[in-house]
């Protein structure tokens, strides 16, 4: 079973801990000495050593990790680089890095490669179904025991299945198997690399590797820059991050202040244009004869779309991102504003760097460590409101099927959506989708709902709530909030 | 029977975020396991994490008067466990 990224993560731990101690460093009178100083202060002189061979080891990791808080490339930057010098170069920084993952390969293992093996489980038996049902002859009987070939052996893993005593396994590489395209591998040296002609952007890896080797390049320090100048900074919050943080949305929207931020916008306000837009568009489509069409708010499948599917193209709506409709109406009512979106997953900063109205995009463990760093208890703030109200139904928005959802309650009787819920990107369901795609069909329904997260944008892989309580806070908020079908009879009657 | 053992676990900011977030289902499942041997609750910040630069020990739950730093949710059960059978 795959690992649920809310699973609590001795990583996540660690890399927020640099984050809280980066953007401590930025509010210091000393930036670059005490960012030179982050894997020193986490592992002084005489500090146990927890997961590696030495010390000298886990400070080389730490400032590796450091360089991805900085927002830089792991794999780019020179080994002699100081990260004082890094802090110095980050601050001169004009744009975010384009691919925004990075692979850390001194925490990477280099896990064992992807293979089946024979363990000493293995009994010899006669039956020996594992010789008869592979298809490629990899398999022989040496000293009484099933050898594999691995010159003939596809990694198709029957062995394993039929094998009666679970004697045969197939080793997995954490990373390799949660990517949904196949981006991640394993290079020469056995370290993982990231193809980026192939990359999503869904952020599985990162999730998936017990190392903590995938990183997030940060954005955070070009936030804060352009706080501290005095920029007017606005922002923009995703649907999921009511569900993140102990407070109520009001109470949140406080906290968000105090960071510094000038105003903050829900970006369920943009939902509220998607769904809109995205149910007529659902009319018109299957007025004019489309079997199915699926919904276009995920950056993750979108980006799949794109790289992977193209045939799907004519099937996914051209309505725009709710993030897309938010940065088009701060920047409109705010046209000197630095825009940051708040985002569950990594997907949201490709979408951003091809969209001119978002300036950069924070994700939630790096506000929940900007929050410790300034000692924000959300708790104990005061109630700010919005100021301009979003939908019920656009605000549960980050709930598995609350897209679809949204967009069903818009629908005339006449044409009713069948809702299909592809709850996360697997290699499974990417294969589900191009069967859609180049049948012209799918026979489960004709309003394809997805959402490369699994427990959708609540389960993106930068959240910092469990899944449970945050969809019981999402709950709340979404059942004390008025509906759409309100908004447009509103319009309406004006 | 002596007097009911009290958790506390932590969800003031710093807490959550470095991982209590995680250990909210204790609320749910120790007093399943426990019945009323043990009380259970999520209390507003203790102030652990702001002395000196405590917050990389967070997440803190009290077990009675010991706290439990980087708490997980097989160390408070452990916790518990070793109180009862005292």
């Amino acid at each position: 079973m795959a690992m649920n990224t809310n699973t609590p993560k001795q990583t996540s731990h660690l890399k927020r801990e640099i984050l809280v101690r980066l953007i401590k460093a930025y509010l210091s009178d000393n930036f670059e000495e005490n960012t030179r100083l982050i894997p020193y202060d986490m592992r002084p002189k005489g500090h146990e050593v927890p997961y590696r061979c030495c010390i000298f080891k886990e400070r080389a990791i730490l400032r590796d990790r450091a360089i991805a808080g900085l927002g830089f490339s792991i794999e780019d930057t020179d080994d002699s680089t100081l990260l004082s010098q890094l802090a110095s170069k980050a601050q001169d920084r004009k744009e975010p890095d384009e691919n925004p993952l990075t692979v850390l390969t001194t925490a990477c293992k280099g896990c064992v490669p992807s293979r089946i093996y024979v363990t000493d489980l293995c009994q010899g038996c006669v039956a020996r179904p594992c010789v008869n049902t592979c298809k490629f002859g990899a398999i022989s009987i040496q000293n009484g025991k099933s050898v594999i070939d691995p010159a003939k052996c596809k990694n198709c893993g029957m062995c394993a299945q039929v094998c009666p005593y679970q004697a045969i396994q197939k080793i997995i590489v954490p990373c390799e198997s949660a990517c949904p395209v196949g981006a991640i591998a394993k290079d020469e040296d056995g370290h993982a690399r990231i193809d980026f002609d192939k990359c999503i952007s869904c952020g599985k890896c990162a999730s998936a590797c017990p190392f903590g080797a995938v990183h997030e390049k940060s954005q955070i320090i070009d936030v804060l820059k352009n706080i501290r100048s005095g920029k007017k900074v606005i922002a923009m919050v995703a649907p999921a991050m009511f569900g993140q943080l102990p407070c109520t949305p009001k109470q949140l929207k406080e906290a968000i202040m105090k960071l510094g931020f000038s105003d903050v916008y829900e970006v369920a306000q943009g939902a509220d244009v998607t769904t809109k837009t995205e149910a007529a568009e659902f009319v018109e489509r299957l007025e004019h004869g489309a079997e199915f069409m699926t919904t276009s708010c995920c950056a993750g499948y979108n980006e799949l779309v794109d790289k992977h599917i193209p045939e799907m193209k004519p099937f996914r709506s051209d309505t725009k991102t709710p993030m897309y409709y938010t940065a088009e109406i701060v920047k409109k009512e705010n046209p000197d504003a630095v825009t940051v979106f708040f985002s569950p997953c990594v997907a949201k900063k490709r979408e951003a760097l091809n969209n001119p109205n978002v300036d950069y995009v924070l994700n939630y463990e790096e506000i929940g460590a900007w929050m410790i760093a300034l000692n924000i208890q959300v708790a104990e703030c005061g109630e700010s409101e919005f100021k301009t109200q979003a939908s019920a139904e656009s605000r549960n928005y980050c709930v598995t099927g609350g897209v679809a959802k949204a967009v069903q309650t818009l629908l005339p009787e006449e044409i009713p959506a069948h809702p299909v819920i592809i709850d996360g990107l697997t290699k499974q369901t990417v294969r589900d989708l191009k069967k859609y795609a180049k049948n012209g069909m799918c026979d489960l329904g004709n309003l394809i709902e997805v959402m490369a997260c699994t427990g959708g944008c609540l389960g993106g892989n930068s959240t910092v709530n469990a899944m449970k309580p945050a969809l019981k806070q999402v709950a709340n908020y979404v059942n004390s909030s008025s509906s759409i079908k309100e908004q447009v009879e509103e319009t309406v009657k004006q | 029977m002596s007097e009911k053992i009290s958790v506390k676990v932590c969800l003031g900011t710093t807490c959550f975020v470095m991982g209590s977030s995680n250990l909210q289902e204790l609320i749910e499942t120790v007093p399943k396991k426990y019945g009323e041997k043990v009380e259970v609750s999520g209390v507003p910040c203790l102030g652990l994490c702001s002395i000196d630069w405590e917050f990389s020990k967070a997440p803190y739950v009290k077990v009675d008067d010991d706290v439990i730093k980087e708490a997980t949710v097989e160390k408070v059960l452990k916790a518990i466990d070793e109180k009862l059978n005292k």
